[in-house]
């Protein structure tokens, strides 16, 4: 092979560099084992939004919130370690493309479940950890107490929800009309209320309520009762590892199962020399079950000693004790009215 | 060494569509166009056309698009008119004003557009609420639902649009300083009035007014159109501006002195001599600064005007088709600046071959 000029050496080094980018970007995206890629990197990397009480950073840098701790609880059924995840967020409209392009291993960024999703965009979701629904946040002084009083009324969207589908359902089921505007960033949405642009705001309603606390004069708002849909928030994943799926249900079957059985982050040692089967291999105590499962028999325990039960994450992020106050509302278990319910631990 | 990179070339192209092709399958997309004609349940805040929930995907595209080109449109023509005269101003012998301009251009010209955009958007919606509309002059009303002008109401939109287009003509005429055709046009603009309402076609000046929730009546440019349109314009004029100085400055200092020679006034000197010859200049970097407005208009994303980008996430979000909406958003800009490209070339052309003549 004859040497080559400078000149054509740099096209050739141009277009190898070219060739190498490409295939290092296509790589990540290729099939394989999320749980794989999980364990080799030591980290699990999980897409979030920006709401306080459900994940926002705290002074420290350090992410806090309702998602944010079942990230952790991933963490440690994974590694045993709630300190291994990364939270990145993610606005609406970028989350869904970035977990199918492999950006992300989870999303639990209160993620409507929806056929469309399963199928269309190839997405599993995990037990549903926040029952929702559509609600409508409007300003006092205009008098309007329900969904159809807004005829002809400007309202605000946030770009890739649901919402932006159920509102125009609702509009076009009651024959009203509405303006819409479709806004992508979370504080241009919230501003367009505060500043009169628009008559109203629609968007999960434990989203509007979160909402609501940062408007400049949160008293002149008011969130309409009214539901316009049903909206579960799941934890959603890709196709194509169903062990990585068990893996998400059943780290937050562990909470739900805790709080029914009274389990809780300050009592749990106390339950170690229980006599009760369920208990048992709840715990780990009996160590056949997470033996059979290849699981750590104990990551139950890890759990609850890292995050709490369901009903501990939810009091110390959202809860009644909170600056966001929501009831438990459906979100506590079918024991007591709600809709938790988790599948037997044997 | 050309058939190696070739080849090379060839085999990752193969390589990343046989990667992307698996990938498609393993999450469950099929790959095709035939989302298009499917039924789009959203809706869409302004339109040029009609369009509600419920009509196809297709159709929803089709009115981001020609929002895009709404903007689009109008920001060149707004931007061609504003930066022209700053930069005419910029050269200015009254120092006052010379540097007021230059002052701006710096500014804009070092600020990125999307903080801009956030800032005219912020001042719109500061505006009051419709209610308490302000009305700089009757007729006119400025409130955070938009701004809202009289407009012209009429039943034949056919005849409304051939007194448009005669109109236009007495303007570009009466600027070209062409009498017979100023007369010609004017004549046809009477004309076709005239047999319009002889023909029974109502016209009515429609004012703004308040009603229910909105302002109701007249034309309505919505604040994010506003807003983007403000941002864009001001942004592109402020190069435009640097451009039309460069191309004076570049017109050598002889000419100036020939026309005053001949007795010209200064302003008649530049619109004889100068412009003339600084157009070669300025022309061919006044068609990059409007690929870059068209292009910049995506950014109103953020700031929730429906454009081609914001559509097309949607769609991309409720379908899942997100590799086909990013290849229409590439074929529709390519399409967009090569279109704008051709005309800006030829009018390119038009200047060399009056120079040529000469």
């Amino acid at each position: 092979m004859k040497p080559l000029s400078s000149a054509r050496m740099r096209h050739w080094l141009g277009a190898s560099a070219i060739l190498v980018a490409a295939i290092a970007t296509a790589l990540p995206a290729q099939a394989g084992s999320v749980l794989d890629a999980i364990n080799q990197r030591g980290k699990i990397k999980v897409g979030v939004g920006t709401s306080p009480g459900f994940f926002a950073p705290d002074s420290n840098g350090k992410w806090q919130g309702f998602f944010v701790d079942f990230g952790r609880a991933l963490a440690v059924t994974v590694f045993n370690d709630p300190a291994k995840v990364d939270f990145t967020s993610s606005s609406p409209q970028q989350r869904l493309p970035a977990l199918q392009a492999g950006e992300f291993d989870i999303l639990l960024s209160g993620v409507t479940e929806t056929i469309t999703r399963a199928f269309k965009l190839g997405f599993h979701f995990g037990p549903v950890i926040f029952f929702d629904g559509q609600g409508l946040l409007v300003k006092k002084s205009l008098g309007v107490t329900k969904g159809a009083d807004l005829d002809g009324a400007t309202i605000a969207i946030q770009a890739g929800t649901t919402g932006e589908l159920n509102i125009a359902d609702f509009f076009r089921k009651s024959g009203k009309t509405f303006k819409s505007v479709v806004i992508e960033d979370s504080r241009e949405f919230r501003n367009a209320l505060d500043s009169g642009r628009v008559d109203a705001l629609t968007q999960d309603s434990s989203d509007l309520a979160i909402q609501r606390t940062q408007l400049a004069r949160p008293d002149d708002y008011v969130l309409l009762p009214e539901r316009l849909s049903k909206e579960p928030l799941a934890p959603a994943i890709r196709w194509g590892d169903d062990r990585w799926l068990e893996i998400v249900n059943w780290t937050v079957y562990a909470t739900i199962e805790a709080e029914e059985l009274g389990i809780t982050r300050a009592n749990i040692d106390s339950f170690l020399d229980t006599s009760d089967p369920v208990v048992k291999r709840f715990l780990g105590i009996d160590k056949s079950l997470g033996e059979a499962i290849g699981l750590d028999p104990k990551f139950a325990y890890n759990i609850i000693k890292a995050v709490g039960n369901y009903g501990e994450i939810f009091e110390r992020n959202v809860g009644k004790n909170t600056k966001i106050g929501f009831d438990r509302g459906l979100n506590q278990p079918w024991s007591s009215g709600g809709l938790l319910y988790s599948p037997p631990f044997r | 060494m050309q058939c190696a990179l070739l080849v090379v070339i060839v085999l990752a192209v193969q390589y990343l569509g046989s990667n992307l092709a698996a990938n498609m399958k393993l999450v469950g997309i099929t790959p095709g166009f035939g989302f298009l004609n499917h039924a789009a349940n959203f809706q869409i805040g302004e339109s040029v056309i009609p369009y509600q929930a419920g009509d196809s995907y297709g159709r929803a595209i089709l009115v981001g698009l020609l929002n895009t080109v709404k903007v689009a449109v109008a920001g060149c023509i707004l931007a061609t008119i504003v930066g022209v005269a700053l930069g005419v101003a910029r050269l200015s012998t009254n120092p006052l004003l010379a540097w007021q301009v230059q002052a701006f251009v710096e500014v804009v010209r070092n600020t990125p557009l999307l903080l801009q955009l956030f800032f005219w958007n912020a001042v719109l919606h500061g505006l009051p609420g419709p209610r308490q509309a302000l009305s700089p002059v009757a007729g006119v009303l400025l409130s955070n639902r938009g701004v809202f002008v009289p407009g012209i109401e009429t039943d034949s939109p056919v005849i409304a649009g051939v007194v448009l287009v005669f109109a236009l003509a007495a303007v570009v005429f009466l600027a070209q300083g062409r009498h017979i055709g100023l007369a010609a046009s004017v004549a046809g603009l009477l004309g076709a009035g005239a047999w319009g309402l002889a023909h029974g076609a109502t016209v009515a000046l429609e004012l703004p007014r308040l009603r229910g929730f909105n302002i109701a009546g007249g034309l309505t440019l919505s604040p994010e159109f506003a807003a983007l349109l403000i941002g864009l314009v001001v942004n592109t004029s402020a190069s435009i501006a640097e451009t039309v100085r460069g191309g004076i400055v570049s017109v050598s200092a002889g000419q100036w002195e020939a026309g005053a020679a001949l007795g010209l006034k200064r302003l008649q000197i530049l619109r004889l001599i100068v412009l003339p010859q600084a157009l070669r200049v300025i022309i061919p970097v006044m068609t990059s600064s409007f690929l870059t407005l068209t292009k910049n208009s995506s950014l109103a994303v953020a700031i929730g005007y429906p454009e081609l980008v914001s559509v097309l996430n949607t769609t991309a979000n409720t379908t899942g088709q997100a590799l086909e909406t990013i290849f229409i958003m590439m074929v529709v800009y390519l399409t967009l600046s090569l279109t704008v490209s051709v005309f800006m070339n030829a009018y390119n052309r038009r200047w060399k071959l009056r120079e040529n003549a000469r």
